[in-house]
C-alpha cells in the first residue's frame, strides 16, 4: 500500500496513464490512509463509495484512452466549496445539515478534469482563522506534531493536514489573508494563492468577496501547476473571475530563471520573526541566487498598514456576506416567538466566537459615522498598498519573502485574537493587492517543524511563480515526510 | 389679506395663515425584463409562489449575482428620456438589513454612484400650464421579496418571486408644490417609461410605485422637516395622501407641535397617513460597494449608440401633433400619454378634421370605453372608422347629433360608420325642399305658438327647430333648419 502513497501527483498521473496502478487501487490506498490518520481529524466527511464509483469511472476512461488531466486522482475538497448533494458546512454549526443541489465551479473544473473525490475537509469556520481552532467539529492536528498536538494553521488546515499526512494527493483550499500559504508552511507542503480572479469563486462560500480566492494545497510544485491548470478559468458567473487565459503552467516549470530580479522587501524581516525562519530565508535568497536570479533588495513601505486594512475588509465584507445564514430558508433554525428573537437564536447559536468577533467588527466599521474612518479609510490604504507591489514590480520580476513569522504552535496556545492575527502578517499583503502567492517548504526548524519561504508574483503570472518556486524547490531539496503520515 | 384670497393648488389656509406644499417623489419603476436584475429567473407577474426563484435569488451560499445587460439599457434610455446625465461609471452597493423576505440580508442598489444623475422633465398643470421639476438621480436595484402574514395563524409565508426583480428607482428633486403637481409628475414619468418600453407603468400589478416626501413651510422659507409616505400605488392615492399628509403636518405646527422625521403609511381606508417607523428607529443601512459586481462603465459611444434606439418622446410628439393637426395644447398632451393613444390618433386623423378628430376620440370614444371597461387595445371601434366617422360629420352627411348615434352602434357592432348610415337611412336631410315640407308642416300645426313667436316671444325660435328635426328623425341638417325657419317665419 505504501508504494501508493510515495507517489505525488504528478507520479501517479504518469502511473495511472501508463496503467501501472488503477485509480480504484490508488483510490483504496488513500481511504485506507484516511481511515489510519483519522485521529487529526482532518476530513469532517468521507465519500468512500463515491470516490471508488469515481475511480472505477476513470479507470474506464484511462482504458478508452479518454482521461483527463487529472484522471484518477483522488483529492480532498476544503468545506468551503459547495458539493452537490453532499454536505456542506464550511465548519460551521449554522450548516451543520446543508446539502447544496450544486457544484462549485472550481471543483466541477477538476472533476471534469478526472480528479476523484475523498471526502470535505476541515477548515477554521467560513474560513475565520489562522490554527484551524475555530472548525465546529474541533481541531485538527498538524501530522509534524511531537509531543504536544500543534495546529496545521488556518484556515485550510485540513487540506494542508490531509496533504502532509498523506491522505490525499493534493487538496483544494480558499486563501482570504493566507488560508492556504500559511497552513501549507506549517504541515511543510506547498500551497498556492493565484492572483485574484484567476479561479472562480461561484460556489465557494463566500468569506470576503474582494479577497477570496481558491488555490491548490499539494505535495510539490508541479503538483500544485496541475491542480490549477484545472482549476483556472474565466466564469461568466462570477463577474470578478478573470476572462485572462492562463498557459499550461506544466510548461514553464523547468525554465532557467537565470536574470529573473528577485525582490527582497526589508519590511518583511521585522523583529519578532523567528531566528530559524531568518537562516533558512536567507539560504533561499542564496539558493535562488545561485541559480542565476539577481537578487534586489526592495521596499513596500505601507506593508506595516495592511493586517489593519484587512481586519476592516474582510469582516466588513464578512459581516454583509454572512447575513444570509439566517435560519429562513436552509440551514439550522432555532424556532421562536419573532422573527428578530428566531435571528438572535439561530445565528447565535449557529455561529463560533470568532466568526461573531469578526461579524460584529464588520458591522461597526461599515456603520454610519464610521464608515469612513474605518471601511473608506482602509480601502484608500489598501489602494496604496496595491501600489507598492505595483511600483515594485517595475523593478524586479518576484518577490520572496518567509511565509510565516514562526513554525507551527500548539493548539490552544494563542487565546488572544490580536496574537493570531499577527500569523497573516506576511500573507496579508499580497491578498489585499490582488497578487498571486505561493508558499514552499524549505526546511525544519529546531524542533522539527517545516518552515515555508512565500514567492510572490505580479498579477496572473502564475507561469514565472511556478517557474522560481520549482527552482528554489529544487535547491531546497526538502523531502521529509512528517511522523504523523499514513504509512 | 381677505378672507377671499386665492390660494394657490398645494397652498393650505391654517389658522395662523398660509402654507405651502413642499413635495419630493421617488418612484420605483420595474424593468419590463423577462429575467431578473442579477440572476436569470423569470420576472413575469402573477406566477405559483416561489416558482421563479433561482440560487441567486434564494441567496445560497456561494451564489454571486451577474449583472443583466438589458436591465442597464433600460436605465440609460431612460435617463436619456429624463434628459439627465448619463454617469459613465457607476457602482452598485448593498444595502444591508434584516427580513425575512430579503434572502441574501442585503439589497443590492446603488448609493453613492447612480447610473443616472440630473435631469429634469417638463409637466402639464392644465391645458395653459406647465413646470419643470427636477430629477436628482436614477439607480438600479433589487426588489425584495413578499411576505404574506395573513396565510396561517401563527406563521408568515415568504414568496421569492419578485425578489431580485430589476427596479429604477427615479427621485424627483423637491421642485414639486402640489398633490396635483405630484399626479402629473408620475402620470408623465409613466407615460416616458412606456413610450420607451422601459416600464409597462401598470400601477395596480406594482410595476409603478412612489414614495412620497412631504413637508410644509411658510411661502418662500426654509423646508420644513419631511416625512415619507411609502409605496403608493395609484396616482389618485398619491393625491390623497400628500394632502392628508400636509394639513396633519400643518395642524401640528400650528397647535405648537413639532413634526418628527418619520416613514409613515397611507392607509386607504381612512384616507390618512400613519407612522410606520421613526427616524431613531431607521435602520443603518451600511452601504458599501458590493464586492461581487465590478462598476458599470460605458463609453460615450455606446450612450450614443443607446440614444438612437429612442423612440419619438411625448414632448416633441405633442409639439408635431399641435403644428400638423391644429388641435390644441390641452387635447395634444392627453393624446400622447399613452403611445397607443398617439398611434391611434394619427391613424384616426389622417386625412380628416384633425381637431374635431381629436374632439371625438377624448370625449366619445374615451368615454365609451371608460364605461365598458376596456382599453384602446381592444375598443371595438378602429381608428380608421373613427376616422371614417369624422370625415362623415365635416362632409355635412351626417349631424353630430346623429353621429352618436351611429358611434353607440359602432361601439356594438363594430361596423364602418358608412354600413351603419346606409343601414339605417341616416344620411342627413341637407335638400332645401324636403325641409321645406317638414317646416310648412310645423307651422300649420302650431299657428298659436307662431303668432306668439311674431308677436315678439324670440325664444320659441327653439322650439320650431325642434319640432323640425323631430319629424326629421334628427336627419334634418341642423344649419339648413335653421336657416330656412328664420326665412319662412316672417
Amino acid at each position: 500500500m505504501s508504494d501508493f502513497l510515495k507517489l505525488d501527483l504528478l507520479g501517479a498521473s504518469i502511473a495511472l496513464k501508463n496503467k501501472e496502478i488503477s485509480s480504484v487501487e490508488l483510490t483504496n490506498a488513500y481511504l485506507n490512509a484516511i481511515e489510519k490518520t483519522s485521529s487529526l481529524g482532518a476530513y469532517l466527511d468521507v465519500q468512500a463509495d463515491y470516490a471508488l464509483e469515481m475511480a472505477n469511472r476513470s479507470d474506464k476512461k484511462i482504458q478508452q484512452g479518454t482521461a483527463g488531466p487529472l484522471e484518477g486522482i483522488p483529492i480532498g475538497v476544503k468545506d468551503m466549496f459547495c458539493t452537490k448533494n453532499i454536505k456542506t458546512t464550511a465548519s460551521s454549526k449554522i450548516l451543520e445539515n446543508f446539502y447544496p443541489t450544486y457544484e462549485s465551479t472550481v471543483t466541477q473544473n477538476l472533476w471534469n478534469d478526472g480528479a476523484v473525490m475523498l471526502g470535505k475537509l476541515s477548515c477554521d469556520e467560513f474560513a475565520m482563522g489562522s490554527s484551524n481552532e475555530t472548525a465546529a467539529k474541533g481541531n485538527v492536528i498538524n501530522p509534524w506534531s511531537k509531543t504536544n498536538p500543534m495546529s496545521p494553521g488556518g484556515s485550510s488546515g485540513g487540506s494542508a493536514a490531509a496533504v502532509a499526512a498523506r491522505s490525499a494527493l493534493a487538496a483544494t483550499g480558499t486563501d482570504t489573508g493566507g488560508s492556504i500559504r500559511q497552513p501549507a508552511a506549517f504541515c511543510g507542503i506547498t500551497g498556492l494563492k493565484p492572483t485574484y480572479g484567476r479561479c472562480s469563486r461561484w460556489g465557494i462560500v463566500a468569506f470576503s468577496s474582494s479577497l477570496d480566492q481558491a488555490g491548490p494545497l499539494t505535495r510539490t510544485v508541479s503538483d500544485a501547476a496541475l491542480m490549477l491548470n484545472s482549476m483556472a478559468g474565466y466564469d461568466v458567473k462570477d463577474s470578478t473571475s478573470a476572462n485572462i487565459s492562463m498557459p499550461d503552467l506544466m510548461t514553464y516549470l523547468d525554465n532557467s530563471i537565470k536574470g529573473k530580479k528577485i525582490g527582497i522587501p526589508k519590511e518583511y524581516t521585522q523583529d519578532g520573526i523567528s531566528q530559524d525562519i531568518m537562516k533558512f530565508y536567507e539560504s533561499s535568497i542564496s539558493w535562488l541566487k545561485d541559480s542565476g536570479a539577481e537578487i534586489v533588495p526592495v521596499s513596500l513601505p505601507h506593508t506595516k498598514y495592511a493586517l489593519p486594512v484587512y481586519y476592516i475588509i474582510a469582516p466588513a465584507e464578512a459581516s454583509s456576506n454572512l447575513a444570509r445564514y439566517d435560519g429562513v430558508r436552509y440551514g439550522v433554525r432555532n424556532e421562536a416567538a419573532t422573527l428578530d428573537e428566531m435571528y438572535e437564536l439561530t445565528r447565535g447559536n449557529g455561529f463560533g466566537d470568532e466568526v461573531k468577533r469578526r461579524i460584529m467588527i464588520g458591522t461597526y466599521v461599515l456603520s454610519s459615522g464610521y464608515y469612513d474612518a474605518y471601511y473608506l479609510k482602509a480601502q484608500k490604504v489598501r489602494r496604496l498598498i496595491k501600489e507598492d507591489f505595483e511600483n515594485v514590480f517595475k523593478n524586479v520580476d518576484y518577490l520572496l519573502t518567509p511565509s510565516t513569522p514562526t513554525t507551527a504552535f500548539e493548539l490552544g496556545q494563542k487565546q488572544d485574537p490580536l496574537t493570531m492575527y499577527l500569523n497573516d502578517i506576511f500573507t496579508v499583503p499580497a491578498s489585499l493587492a490582488g497578487v498571486p502567492g505561493i508558499s514552499i517548504p524549505v526546511g525544519l526548524d529546531n524542533s522539527g517543524l517545516p518552515v515555508g519561504v512565500q514567492l510572490i508574483a505580479n498579477s496572473f503570472d502564475e507561469p514565472g511563480l511556478i517557474n522560481v518556486a520549482r527552482t528554489l524547490e529544487k535547491c531546497a531539496d526538502f523531502n521529509l515526510i512528517p511522523d504523523g503520515a499514513a504509512k | 389679506m381677505t378672507e377671499t384670497l386665492n390660494l394657490k393648488p398645494g397652498q393650505i389656509k391654517g389658522t395662523s395663515g398660509i402654507w405651502e406644499m413642499v413635495i419630493g417623489l421617488e418612484i420605483h419603476a420595474q424593468i419590463s425584463s423577462k429575467s431578473k436584475l442579477f440572476s436569470g429567473a423569470s420576472a413575469s407577474f402573477g406566477s405559483d409562489a416561489n416558482s421563479s426563484v433561482s440560487l441567486v435569488d434564494a441567496a445560497m451560499p456561494g451564489m454571486l449575482p451577474v449583472i443583466n445587460k438589458f436591465c442597464v439599457e433600460q436605465a440609460v434610455k431612460t435617463g436619456l428620456a429624463l434628459n439627465a446625465k448619463i454617469n459613465n461609471i457607476s457602482v452598485f452597493d448593498r444595502k444591508n438589513y434584516f427580513y425575512a423576505d430579503l434572502p441574501q440580508g442585503y439589497q443590492i442598489s446603488q448609493f453613492t454612484k447612480p447610473i443616472v444623475g440630473e435631469g429634469e422633465i417638463i409637466i402639464d398643470l392644465d391645458s395653459e400650464n406647465q413646470t419643470v421639476v427636477g430629477i436628482e438621480r436614477l439607480h438600479l436595484e433589487q426588489d425584495a421579496g413578499k411576505s404574506l402574514h395573513d396565510q396561517h395563524p401563527t406563521k408568515s409565508f415568504i414568496d421569492l418571486n419578485r425578489t431580485g426583480v430589476a427596479l429604477m428607482e427615479i427621485v424627483s428633486k423637491p421642485d414639486i408644490r402640489s398633490p396635483q403637481e405630484a399626479g402629473a409628475y408620475v402620470k408623465k414619468i409613466r407615460s416616458i417609461l412606456r413610450y420607451i418600453g422601459a416600464c409597462d407603468g401598470n400601477m395596480e400589478e406594482g410595476s409603478l410605485r412612489a414614495d412620497c416626501n412631504v413637508s410644509v413651510r411658510r411661502p418662500g422659507d426654509e423646508f420644513g422637516t419631511r416625512c415619507e409616505i411609502k409605496n403608493l400605488n395609484s396616482i389618485r392615492f398619491i393625491i390623497q395622501a400628500i394632502q392628508s399628509e400636509a394639513e396633519r403636518q400643518v395642524d401640528i405646527i400650528e397647535s405648537g407641535g413639532k413634526i418628527n422625521q418619520e416613514t409613515r403609511l397611507f392607509d386607504t381606508s381612512t384616507g390618512e397617513t400613519r407612522s410606520m417607523r421613526s427616524k431613531e428607529d431607521a435602520h443603518d443601512y451600511r452601504y458599501f460597494p458590493d464586492p461581487d459586481l465590478l462598476p458599470l462603465e460605458f463609453s460615450n459611444e455606446w450612450v450614443a449608440e443607446i440614444k438612437e434606439t429612442l423612440p419619438e418622446l411625448p414632448d416633441s410628439l405633442k409639439k408635431r401633433l399641435i403644428k400638423d393637426f391644429g388641435i390644441t395644447p390641452y387635447d395634444a398632451s392627453v393624446l400622447v400619454e399613452e403611445k397607443d393613444y398617439t398611434d391611434f390618433y394619427i391613424k384616426a386623423a389622417n386625412g380628416v378634421d384633425g381637431k374635431l378628430t381629436a374632439n371625438w376620440m377624448i370625449t366619445e370614444l374615451f368615454g365609451a370605453l371608460k364605461k365598458e371597461n376596456l382599453t384602446l387595445e381592444n375598443s371595438p371601434v378602429s381608428p380608421e372608422n373613427l376616422g371614417k366617422l369624422v370625415g362623415l360629420i365635416s362632409k355635412g352627411v351626417i349631424s353630430g347629433k346623429i353621429a352618436k348615434d351611429v358611434f353607440s352602434e359602432m361601439m356594438i357592432s363594430k361596423k364602418s360608420p358608412e354600413d351603419i348610415v346606409k343601414e339605417k337611412g341616416l344620411e342627413q336631410v341637407s335638400d332645401d325642399k324636403e325641409i321645406l315640407k317638414l317646416i310648412d308642416k310645423v307651422i300649420l300645426e302650431n299657428q298659436e305658438k307662431v303668432k306668439d313667436y311674431l308677436g315678439g316671444k324670440d325664444k320659441l325660435f327653439g322650439f320650431f327647430v325642434g319640432q323640425v328635426m323631430k319629424l326629421s328623425q334628427g336627419k334634418a341638417n341642423p344649419g339648413l333648419v335653421n336657416k330656412l325657419l328664420k326665412e319662412n317665419l316672417k
